[in-house]
């Protein structure tokens, strides 16, 4: 049996799916990244490995999306190596091909894209500010002292959500600090924080977008319950949010390795191979370009940062 | 003391410009250092933190002529925020202490020849009127010879062959000109790279895609302050129109205007500042010749085109164009941009391929 592998190195999660010819997905991973996105794919890979191996499946591409794509994708010869945007995109379409708007916050960022008769016709995604977004959210879970993964529960038991002024993250810290020294219930505070994440995305990376629905939600935010409410009761319209939302991306890149496909058989034991990355400045002018080069088993197999030919490395 | 000249770069502008200085003046005119991170990084410490990008890079362009002997500074103006650059650099210059003239050679929006001959005569006593002529002349021509060949090359260097051919043609074009004597030497040479030029292999299909260049002049020509993004979109084999250069800024922009105004009637009634309501009138030339995609680019914080973007939006919604807009300042990662111009690249292939 054929089968195609993607995978999507976010900033705080690693993805990966394996799906078969008619795209659906025979295996899924979903683990932290922790900040070593080398080792995350080395344990998504083992997870995968051992979830099909009593399946003859052979792997015929791999697909790579996320931050870390190209330092991934490099490493495991990936026939795929694409931006997040497009691999959300093609992902989406797979499962709901009439989908008009997708709506993702991750970790580090967020952005929406528009799609019309299967095919994006806009998009954006934040420029400058995390707020608004994953790891915003989890700081502030922390400074709480609750799990990030009750926070949409208890955001739906808040009757009264308290406005926190969230344009910054660091403003929004403070104002949030403000609200539990006035003695706010920790309940609406939490539900206020959902409303805020929710309409600072509505105001930075939607700005002037026209949403229309069926509006998909998702990103590792979808997972919380919370924050949906406050999309719907701002959209004032329903908002559909997946089991698998937080998969599309890896599902995305994973069709597209299989358009990509050079009928290659991908070899698990990659994952024991010893990857190395160094960042190397490079000297030819006063721009001092940071150099990044890969080695596998202590061999260059990639390099990459420079803006000139003056810091190319020879491979 | 002997006096050494020294100007911002703007992208291959460097030349032209060198030369009409060195052809006016008989003074050393310095060749200022390509900008690199260090150049931004002493610019961005010396100016406001929220002026727009182009007046830092000047500022560090300044700076590093200053260290390496220049004592004559020339800053041009006009359109926007760019006419006060020249004052303020020049106060924020003699606060760090350093000791230049300083000349602001289009100072009120208009670029006027008696003046700017009086600002010459000062320099070289024995410039004749018809010198001066010459030498402008000769100025206009190698700039509109220098616009002419690079849009022959942003036609071609998505589809080189070669890797680095146009490149390199480019670099031998400007050295020979850079020589050149006269006015018929210069157009001699000209006509030799446009033949050159259209002789190198290329590989382009028939619908390639076709993109517009539109937004602010500086981060259109400076290369630097634009991350490379024709370089980029080059190696996505997309042929690329630009509108901004000098020709069209020292001259056909005000051929152009009273058309101009009048094609975008149903958009803006009045100019918007700088170039903001030219690339409201880009946006329909592109659609009406064609073209699939629009990227516009601007400093954070450029008011002209601010203004213009809500317009640009609309007119881009109505004809049914997909636009990117970019912001660039000096924090802007390399990273951001190119996924999100892969994106837009990814946009306009599944359209274009949906299409057929």
């Amino acid at each position: 049996m054929k089968g195609y592998l993607g995978l999507d190195i976010g900033s705080i999660s690693t993805k990966g799916v394996i799906i078969d010819e008619k795209k659906n997905i025979l295996a899924s991973s979903y683990l932290w990244t922790e900040g070593n996105p080398v080792q995350a794919v080395k344990k998504v890979l083992v997870e995968l490995e051992e979830k099909i191996k009593d399946r003859k499946i052979k792997i015929l591409g791999v697909g790579t999306t996320g931050s870390a794509r190209k330092l991934i994708g490099t490493m495991l010869g990936a026939c795929s190596i694409k931006n997040e945007i497009t691999a959300h995109a093609i992902g989406t379409l797979s499962k709901y091909p009439t989908v008009k708007t997708i709506l993702e916050i991750g970790g580090q960022d967020s952005k929406i894209i528009l799609l019309e008769d299967g095919m994006v016709t806009d998009y954006a995604m934040n420029t400058l500010c995390a707020a608004g977004t994953g790891s915003f959210l989890s700081s502030q879970a922390k400074r709480l002292g609750i799990d990030v993964k009750d926070f949409g529960k208890i955001a739906l038991s808040s009757k009264n959500p308290t406005s926190i002024a969230a344009r910054c993250t660091v403003f929004a810290e403070s104002d949030l600090v403000h609200k539990i020294q006035m003695g706010y219930e920790k309940k609406d505070i939490i539900a206020g924080l959902c409303y805020s994440v929710a309409s600072n995305y509505l105001n930075n990376v939607a700005k002037g977008k026209k949403i229309k629905g069926p509006i998909l939600f998702q990103g590792g935010v979808s997972k919380n319950i919370g924050v949906k409410k406050a999309f719907e009761d701002l959209l004032k319209t329903e908002v559909i949010t997946d089991k698998n939302g937080h998969l599309m991306g890896a599902l995305g890149s994973a069709i597209l390795a299989k358009k990509n496909s050079k009928n290659e058989v991908f070899d698990f034991s990659l994952k024991d191979a010893i990857f190395e990355t160094n960042g190397i400045e490079c000297k030819g002018c006063e721009n001092h370009c940071e150099v990044i080069v890969v080695k596998k088993d202590g061999k260059k197999i990639d390099a990459w940062g420079n803006r000139c030919e003056k810091g190319m490395i020879k491979i | 003391m002997r006096q050494i000249l020294a100007f911002p770069q703007l992208g291959d502008y460097q030349y032209p410009i060198r030369r009409l200085l060195m052809d006016m003046t008989h003074l050393e005119v310095l060749e200022v250092p390509p900008i690199t991170k260090k150049t931004i990084a002493l610019g961005s410490k010396y100016s406001p933190d929220s002026v727009c990008i182009p007046f830092k890079y000047n500022l560090g362009n300044f700076i590093e002529a200053l260290e390496k002997g220049a004592n004559v500074l020339f800053q041009a103006g006009g359109g926007c925020r760019y006419r006060y650059y020249a004052e303020v650099q020049e106060t924020i210059l003699r606060d760090l202490g350093y000791d230049f003239t300083f000349v602001q050679i289009i100072g009120r929006d208009h670029l006027r020849f008696k003046e700017l001959y009086h600002i010459f005569k000062g320099f070289n006593k024995n410039l004749t009127r018809k010198n001066f002529l010459k030498n402008l002349i000769f100025a206009f021509f190698y700039i509109t010879y220098l616009d002419k060949i690079d849009e022959y090359i942003r036609h071609r260097v998505g589809f080189e062959v070669e890797k680095n051919s146009f490149l390199k043609l480019k670099k031998a074009f400007i050295q020979k000109c850079n020589k050149a004597k006269n006015i018929f030497s210069l157009t001699k040479i000209y006509y030799q790279y446009k033949k050159k030029c259209k002789k190198i292999k290329i590989n382009k299909p028939k619908n390639c895609l076709k993109v517009g260049f539109i937004g602010e002049l500086y981060t259109a020509m400076e290369r630097y302050s634009n991350y490379n993004l024709e370089k980029t979109l080059a190696s996505y084999h997309i042929e690329i129109k630009r509108f901004t250069n000098l020709t069209y800024l020292l001259w056909k922009k005000a051929l152009f205007l009273p058309i101009m105004k009048r094609k975008v009637k149903k958009y803006c009634k009045y100019t918007l500042g700088a170039d903001g309501m030219d690339n409201v009138y880009r946006v329909l030339w592109l659609k009406k010749h064609g073209y699939d995609g629009i990227i516009h680019t601007k400093p954070t914080g450029c008011t002209p085109e601010i203004g213009a973007i809500p317009i640009l939006m609309r007119a881009a919604q109505e004809e049914k164009m997909p636009i990117i807009f970019f912001s660039f300042d000096e924090q802007s990662g390399m990273e951001g941009i190119n996924t999100r111009l892969e994106a837009f690249y990814d946009l306009l292939t599944l359209k274009k391929e949906a299409q057929k």
